[in-house]
């Protein structure tokens, strides 16, 4: 069991590092166009976030909804990290302190919320993790902060309620959000972070934790019973599910350079999107995850040729890949049509 | 076996990966470079063409296509065509980067975009790293010209705040001024700003400041009676026209009638359907374009516009229209030819965009300097039995 397990691990770093060579070749050969080189960072940010959500809808069986709100935390703290340290810190040691503070304030606020949250179930944790979501974009928007010779100037209200020096850099400007962050995040480096971010959530996943983890989702009075700590862990798996979500949230920021709590970023629908791409590819499916995220992000980009009947065509494909996917009769179906080994593959891809 | 499988497995993966990218992998070493050796001038445009904002998108993108097709019946510049191609951005910084991308792959050379201003600064991150020209029509936010490759059209958020308020002094408009204002909306927020800044010291006062946001833009009746609780003789409403729009219904139902002064966004309340234009009357507004003036080339330009797209064009349209005809004038002062580089074209239009100066639908003179703000005279209108009529 534990050593199909590890196999299975080592598989999916195999193929997350088979792509980067094979993509890096192809930068090196002048194979790939710019629209691909362009949306190769966005790929490692939206599969390290669909991982984050997995962790937390998959293993631990709780729906969110709300997922783009700790994204929007990471991303927001880190780069008004960079922002007000550009001057004064290098780019490689400012880069890993952005990371840092981007992914402890989405773990502090991924804890906070969870505290109440994780005290429903089903239906009413989807809509409070929902509202949550929401709540942390708008806060976000109202934030005026800047900085003069005299230190830090925060306002909820307006930029000229601060007082500051006409020489003053205002940082997070209301809803203008932040501008300007320094543009550090590449390939290499997103792919450093999904890796990392694959090693963490499988190890927790194959570790005693994760094992107490998936006990509370299959049966939570048998967990309980059994003397796991319900609460505990399922606090565990949720604030980690924010951090990483955080990480996102950086890499997302630090590869845009205008950053906007508006709702097509971190919205609900954006929440959901991330829903699409774990769902899609299996629920507690981590592999399936990466996949997903980046066959469903490439997409719509692919399909850019088609001009405005591509959303349609999207929509289709989604709805295409559900019904081949997930259901029975379709499963049933190829079962006897290709075999056992095509479903193996079938599975892994 | 099991192994044989699953390494088959991944191997298949990474088959498929290679295919998928090798596939969109087409044409990039022609992008690279930039030059196009066909003989043509390749204009890229890009906007929201779909999704809530894809009236601004569309606007801008039929615009350029006229002006596009004007000067190719004409003979292009300098006897060079132009070839044009627009991208959607859906209203996403990200996506608009994407679609620079692809236009970039498809060979442009000059960027007529972003349509938005959260979208244009995030594209003139890029266009400076490859030192492509980009005017931006209706980027209006401060940061979109913030590097020296990037030019606007349309005045920047803080130019209107600081009209307005100069405006409204100059002329003695009102004594005490309300704020209606959308805090969510990086336009009106930026206006709204430099409109309080700049009315410090100017004879009238600002009594009250209401924010609201897109979440509730519905009903406007708390933010009116402050206004009116306040006293104020004019309500400055830095907004777009569908939220204007309500608000003047709503002030008419509380019988509330102060003087309503709108910026450029205000412009197209008169085509919002099941609106009132009787309650329009009386309002001014600072804006650059008005479809209903009477000069030639507006006339000329909202008849074809009606006639292709089946619907009068907005300042966006206009906007647009010039932004093409700018790069027009731009190429012919430097004398600029299509098998030049991305970057020399760039180098070669900076220098020319200080030095020309042209007329369009959005103002009868304009010139730019190296920042990259254009100096032109914003227009007041006053809606006049349903129409625009200057101000002045």
């Amino acid at each position: 069991m534990n050593k199909k397990q590890t196999k299975n691990n080592l598989i999916t770093y195999a193929i997350v590092i088979a792509f980067y060579i094979i993509v890096e070749i192809m930068i090196l050969t002048g194979n790939l166009s710019s629209h691909m080189k362009g949306l190769l960072v966005p790929l490692t940010y939206y599969a390290v976030i669909a991982v984050a959500l997995n962790l937390c809808v998959g293993i631990l069986g709780e729906l969110s909804i709300g997922h783009c709100g700790f994204m929007c935390i990471g991303a927001f703290t880190s780069a008004f990290f960079s922002r007000a340290t550009e001057m004064s810190i290098p780019t490689v040691p400012r880069f890993i302190l952005a990371f840092i503070i981007g992914i402890a304030f989405a773990a502090l606020f991924g804890f906070l919320i969870g505290i109440p949250v994780l005290r429903l179930k089903g239906d009413y944790l989807a809509i409070v993790t929902l509202a949550f979501g929401e709540i942390i974009k708008n806060v976000i928007n109202s934030f005026y902060i800047g900085i003069d010779s005299k230190g830090l100037h925060f306002s909820m209200k307006s930029a000229m309620e601060m007082g500051m020096d006409k020489d003053g850099d205002i940082i997070v400007n209301g809803a203008m959000g932040i501008t300007g962050t320094p543009h550090n995040a590449n390939f290499t480096v997103g792919i450093v972070v999904l890796l990392i971010t694959l090693f963490v959530v499988q190890n927790l996943v194959g570790s005693r934790d994760g094992r107490a983890i998936m006990a509370i989702r299959d049966n939570n009075i048998a967990a309980e019973a059994t003397g796991i700590n319900i609460t505990g862990y399922k606090m565990m798996a949720f604030t980690i599910s924010a951090a990483i979500a955080g990480a996102a949230g950086v890499l997302f920021s630090h590869n845009i350079t205008t950053l906007t709590a508006s709702s097509q970023y971190f919205g609900y629908n954006a929440s959901i999107m991330i829903l699409v791409y774990v769902v899609l590819g299996g629920i507690g499916n981590i592999r399936g995850s990466v996949i997903a995220a980046c066959i469903l992000y490439l997409l719509p980009e692919l399909l850019r040729g088609l001009n405005t009947y591509r959303m349609l065509i999207y929509s289709i494909v989604l709805i295409v890949m559900m019904i081949v996917n997930w259901s029975p009769k379709i499963i049933e179906w190829r079962k006897r049509t290709f075999g056992r080994m095509n479903l193996k593959l079938t599975k892994e891809a | 076996m099991k192994k044989v499988k699953r390494v088959l497995g991944a191997a298949l993966a990474c088959v498929m990966s290679v295919t998928m990218l090798a596939g969109c992998g087409e044409g990039a070493a022609t992008a690279t470079t930039g030059g196009s050796g066909s003989g043509t001038f390749k204009i890229g445009a890009i906007g929201p063409l779909t999704g809530a904002a894809a009236a601004y998108g569309n606007a801008v993108v039929n615009g350029a296509q006229i002006a596009v097709d004007e000067i190719n019946e004409a003979g292009g510049i300098n006897g060079v065509q132009i070839e044009y191609k627009s991208e959607d951005d859906e209203l996403n910084a990200e996506k608009s980067v994407n679609a620079y991308n692809t236009l970039k792959d498809w060979g442009m050379q000059l960027l007529v975009g972003s349509t938005t201003s959260a979208c244009s600064i995030a594209v003139s991150e890029y266009t400076k790293e490859d030192n492509m020209f980009q005017l931006t029509p209706s980027g209006s936010a401060e940061d979109c010209v913030k590097y020296d490759n990037a030019f606007r059209v349309c005045f920047s958020d803080p130019n209107q705040g600081i009209a307005s308020a100069q405006y409204i002094n100059d002329h003695n408009l009102a004594t005490k001024v309300g704020i209606i204002y959308d805090n969510s909306d990086v336009y009106s927020s930026g206006i709204y700003q430099k409109f309080v800044e700049e009315a410090e010291g100017k004879n009238f006062e600002v009594v009250s400041a209401e924010a609201y946001t897109q979440d509730n833009n519905t009903d406007f009746s708390v933010q009116l009676q402050k206004a009116k609780d306040a006293g104020a003789d004019l309500v400055f409403l830095p907004i777009y026209y569908s939220d204007a729009s309500l608000i003047l219904t709503q002030a008419n139902t509380m019988g509330y009638a102060p003087t309503f002064f709108g910026v450029d966004g205000m412009d197209g309340i008169l085509s919002v359907e099941n609106f009132d234009t009787a309650l329009a009357e009386g309002v001014m507004l600072l804006t650059p374009f008005a479809a209903d003036a009477t000069d030639d080339l507006t006339v000329n330009f909202v008849k074809k516009y009606n006639e292709k797209y089946g619907e009068t064009p907005n300042q966006f349209a206009a906007d647009a229209y010039d932004a093409v005809y700018i790069i027009k004038a731009a190429i012919e002062k430097a004398g600029a030819t299509p098998d030049m580089s991305v970057s020399d074209l760039c180098e070669a239009l900076k220098g020319a965009m200080t030095q020309i100066e042209t007329k369009g639908l959005t103002s009868a003179k304009m010139t730019w300097d190296a920042s990259g703000e254009p100096n032109k005279e914003p227009k007041a209108v006053i809606i006049k039995n349903g129409a625009y009529v200057s101000a002045d």
